[in-house]
């Protein structure tokens, strides 16, 4: 079984005007199913370039990518939504919930997109909510729910699809200690109960300590890609 | 699909109900058209069917010759000042054209009439007993006077309803009474049915027939013995009326002797003819009508593209959200030409209500007659339909053109 992401000399030039920016500069990168992964680098690093290319949002300038063994750059746009639809699972840093839309709605927004029928699409956000522990808030508007809150159900929203790689970008940057410890605690429950393949992007070293990998990206490339605790399922405050 | 459509629609709802201000004043455009044009097409139809019954009181299939006009000495008269008509033109008529159905002619007078203390200035016709049934006038009490009437020159009248009005008190009996044309005393032997306004707007009802011959004779005192004032003619079919018109033309140039290279004597028309110039006037009316329509539904139009703009620039994130997760081009496209034509049928739909209620009122308040037909609704509705398909199609398509990673990251 090939593994579940496989990066090859990937390389993403823009051009700004007159400049050209290499955002990717030959990255090579590779992640097994079930591998909690933490990215790290700086900004300008190029990581948000390598999770859009990940999260088949955005198609890299030369190299090649196969997710669960599809080769993504020759896909066209609607093979990658369907691709982004069944394959990957987005937890934004700003929840990115549809607003003024309740929580059911919103967890329920990608089985909308795969022509489910809408009792069967209920019956999984419904699930989905209660896995994340929002049973019983189904029908809050965003407005309604705490930041810790909202970003649940941007999990349950990502969870929906039985994703095989859940893509989470900086997740807890909008929120206090206590919401991050809650947000990172159902991540990694996930991870080790559900085996879910997480790729988490962060900034601050307590929440990558969740991770078992750690990648550091600099200028481009992958600078040091260290595995920290293989099989360890402790929380940090709890070592 | 059919899930995706209902819940888009649902969701179109919802969307457009959070700013019902903003909807309403959208809508606006649409609602003011197509009232508009319900209410103008409803009172188009009303006057066109008012004109076409005018057309119709006429008779059927009629043909109407009058004499031409005089000159002498460079001086031309009006149309019927000459005396170039007469009852034997009429009577060969229907002896050489098989196409007639029937020829009759009349003569008219305005005179004083006087019935007891009252009086009244109007029109007399001496008529040939065929006209009335050229002219399908009916009665409504007594009956029409005979050629018996006529060969005497008998001193009976057939009085139309203005007249019985002005002269006679209500529910007093006409028939059998005694009135004076011009101080002669005539027996009044029927009264007709109301015929309402000419295509011309005069009032038909204000008349009395009585004998040609009567008229000639005792009345009118006629310089030319016979001379009429109109033909009239009527043939069976409608399809008839250009080659009867072609025949008489023939005829009437023989008998009075015209030279090829003369001008005729006289002017025919037909019920057709004089049907056409009201239908002209309302194809001008139509086309009025359609600029009016077509203005306001374009203005109508930009108003919802206008206020989709603004609504894909401010739900950018929302569309990069949706694609993430994996909505496709035509996801998109289908959500914002969905909210689009909500907007342009429910502001359609309050449009028809408006327009069919101005109709109403026009009705009631002006008196016009007004038509609201089962197409104009539809045809609104359509168009309706079609604009906010049209105008929706830019921004849908603007919105669903978006890079999903710059939407995301849209503030």
């Amino acid at each position: 079984m090939p593994p579940l992401i496989r990066c090859e000399d990937l390389w993403k030039i823009y051009a700004l005007g007159d400049v050209e920016v290499q955002a990717l500069r030959g990255l090579n990168l590779s992640i097994e199913r079930g591998e909690f992964v933490a990215i790290m680098g700086s900004s300008g690093s190029g990581k948000s370039t390598l999770m859009n290319i990940l999260g088949c949002l955005d198609q890299p300038t030369r190299g090649r990518y196969w997710l669960n063994g599809i080769e993504v750059a020759a896909l066209r746009a609607d093979q990658l939504a369907d691709l982004r639809n069944q394959q990957i699972g987005f937890v934004f840093q700003s929840f990115n919930l549809i607003p003024r839309t309740s929580a059911l709605e919103n967890a329920q927004l990608p089985l909308f997109y795969r022509g489910l029928p809408l009792r069967e699409q209920r019956a999984l956000a419904m699930t989905a909510l209660g896995r994340v522990g929002l049973q019983g808030r189904e029908r809050h508007y965003p407005t309604q729910l705490s930041g810790g809150q909202q970003q649940r159900v941007a999990i349950a929203r990502a969870l929906v699809t039985s994703p095989s790689l859940l893509l989470a970008d900086e997740p807890t940057g909008n929120l206090d200690t206590t919401s991050s410890r809650e947000i990172m605690t159902i991540l990694d429950r996930l991870n080790k109960e559900q085996g879910i393949t997480i790729m988490l992007v962060t900034h601050e070293a307590e929440i990558a300590a969740y991770a078992e990998r750690k990648v550091v990206i600099q200028d481009g490339r992958v600078l040091t890609d260290r595995r920290t605790r293989p099989g360890l399922s402790l929380s940090p405050t709890e070592v | 699909m059919p899930a995706f459509v209902l819940l888009t629609v649902l969701t179109a709802i919802r969307i457009l109900s959070r700013n019902r201000l903003r909807a309403g004043l959208t809508m606006l455009g649409i609602i003011i058209g197509v009232g508009a044009v319900i209410a103008m097409v409803s009172i188009g139809e009303g006057a066109k069917a008012a004109v076409a019954q005018r057309v119709a009181s006429m008779g059927t299939n009629v043909i109407i010759v009058l004499p031409g006009s005089t000159t002498a000495g460079g001086v031309r008269g009006g149309q019927g000042g000459a005396v170039t008509l007469t009852m034997s033109d009429g009577l060969d008529l229907k002896k050489r054209i098989p196409l007639l159905r029937d020829t009759g002619w009349a003569k008219r007078d305005v005179m004083q009439i006087v019935n007891g203390n009252k009086n009244w200035n109007g029109p007399v016709n001496g008529i040939s007993p065929s006209y009335l049934t050229i002219r399908d006038w009916s009665f409504a009490s007594g009956g029409p006077f005979t050629q018996q009437d006529v060969d005497a020159a008998a001193r009976v009248a057939l009085l139309g309803q203005t007249m019985v009005g002005n002269l006679f008190d209500a529910g007093e009996e006409p028939v059998g009474a005694m009135i004076r044309i011009k101080n002669v005393p005539f027996r009044v032997v029927g009264v007709l049915a109301p015929k309402g306004q000419s295509a011309q707007g005069s009032d038909q009802d204000d008349i009395i027939f009585i004998p040609f011959s009567t008229a000639e004779r005792k009345v009118f005192g006629t310089q030319f013995l016979g001379s009429v004032g109109a033909l009239f003619a009527s043939t069976e079919r409608v399809e008839d009326l250009g080659p009867a018109v072609d025949q008489i033309r023939e005829t009437l140039r023989l008998r009075h002797r015209l030279q090829s290279e003369q001008e005729d004597d006289f002017t025919i028309r037909t019920q057709v003819d004089i049907g056409k110039v009201q239908e002209g006037t309302s194809e001008t009316m139509t086309v009025l009508l359609f600029a009016v329509a077509s203005i306001s539904l374009l203005v109508g139009g930009i108003g919802i593209m206008n206020i989709l703009l603004v609504s894909v620039t401010e739900r950018t994130r929302e569309i990069g959200v949706r694609m993430a997760v994996g909505a496709k081009r035509r996801h998109i496209v289908m959500q914002f030409l969905i909210e689009a034509m909500t907007l342009s049928v429910v502001g359609g739909c309050l449009g028809i209500l408006f327009g069919v209620l101005g109709a109403r009122l026009t009705t009631v308040i002006a008196g016009w007659p007004t038509i609201i037909s089962g197409n104009t609704v539809a045809t609104a509705f359509v168009f309706s339909v079609a604009v906010g398909l049209f105008f929706g199609l830019y921004p849908a398509n603007k919105a669903s053109r978006l890079n999903p990673i710059d939407a995301l990251r849209y503030e």
